[in-house]
């Protein structure tokens, strides 16, 4: 019975594997974040390569916060937590790509700009 | 060992057992409030995505931002989840000591951030920058400070927990709380790892 208590007890205090997780988060974040911005003010490249180059780098980031600080990785099953996060991304990617799809299209509907939609209506008088 | 005391050891481990189950209980509920924020956050990333070209003549992000100032502010915001982090650390350790040192670190590094952050947008408001300004500003201004309204709470709840740790002993539910703080913690630093690349780097590359 007391070795019982003991294992429970030793399982809630953390060992050094805990200390070494938050010091790889944050160096692994550090080298990201310094990545990503010297890569976009040294001009290491044409603008868009560079905005696909730095999204990868703050997904990385993402996910190494997830595991070594939020520890998403080391919930035990059934994984309620997982799931909801899948869930928060899928309504998350639906809301920003959704958006950002409509107001594209409305803006191509309206042809860009009023100056455009006035040089169109004009060109229509004589009809 | 005697039945009496077997008895008695059976209890206790009962008891440990259904207090850490609602412990997790706790920890997800918590989780999915940091989840539904997310989402808060996704529609005010949506709005800017949408509003940051419409600059009405005023200046663009490339023209008004300040990029070795966010980078201080960002690896000010790094450090604190860091050492709030090793916080809760030692509060499992129940170091009380520690506790209140490595809370002090994450208050003072988040408080500093916040400073930098309201003497940016005073600095914006003043060359005539405000929100008022244009769609983009407008935009700017709202995710940038509700991510700005999330520290100041932050950093409300810390102070009243330090304080709560000065008077008292670390108590399991203590350890708790401040579990559930750094979780809220780590989130507002990932949250600012998408403001960092979409608002300012992405500004600074003018696309």
């Amino acid at each position: 019975m007391n070795e019982d208590t003991d294992i429970i007890r030793s399982q809630r205090r953390p060992g050094r594997g805990a200390f070494i997780t938050y010091v790889t988060g944050y160096l692994l974040s550090l080298y990201l974040t310094l990545t990503s911005y010297l890569l976009v003010t040294r001009h290491m490249g044409t603008a868009w390569t560079m905005v696909w180059l730095i999204v990868g780098l703050a997904l990385v980031q993402f996910w190494v916060q997830l595991m070594f600080f939020l520890h998403l990785g080391q919930e035990t099953r059934p994984r309620w937590r997982l799931l909801i996060f899948s869930f928060m991304t899928l309504v998350v990617l639906i809301l920003v790509f959704g958006s950002l799809w409509i107001m594209t299209n409305l803006n191509y509907r309206m042809m860009g700009s009023p100056e455009k939609i006035k040089q169109y209506m004009q060109s229509q008088v004589g009809l | 060992m005697s039945q009496e005391a077997e008895a008695i050891a059976i209890e206790h481990l009962r008891h440990d057992t259904e207090r850490r189950a609602a412990s997790e209980k706790t920890l997800f509920g918590f989780w999915v409030y940091l989840m539904t924020d997310c989402v808060l956050f996704a529609s005010l990333f949506a709005t800017y995505a949408v509003l940051h070209h419409n600059t009405f003549g005023g200046p663009s992000g490339k023209q008004i931002f300040d990029m070795p100032y966010v980078l201080t502010e960002t690896l000010l915001l790094l450090t604190s989840s860091f050492t709030c982090g090793l916080g809760v650390l030692s509060a499992r350790r129940r170091d009380k000591r520690l506790v209140l040192v490595l809370f002090g670190i994450t208050l003072l590094l988040g408080a500093s951030f916040l400073g930098m952050e309201l003497s940016e947008f005073r600095n914006l408001a003043l060359a005539g920058n405000s929100w008022r300004r244009s769609g983009f500003l407008s935009s700017y201004f709202t995710l940038v400070g509700t991510h700005g309204l999330h520290i100041a709470i932050g950093l409300l709840w810390m102070a009243v927990m330090m304080v709560r740790v000065k008077r008292g002993h670390l108590s399991d539910n203590m350890v708790k709380r401040l579990t559930l703080l750094s979780l809220f913690w780590h989130f507002l630093d990932v949250i600012w790892i998408f403001i960092f690349t979409i608002v300012y780097l992405m500004g600074a590359l003018g696309v």
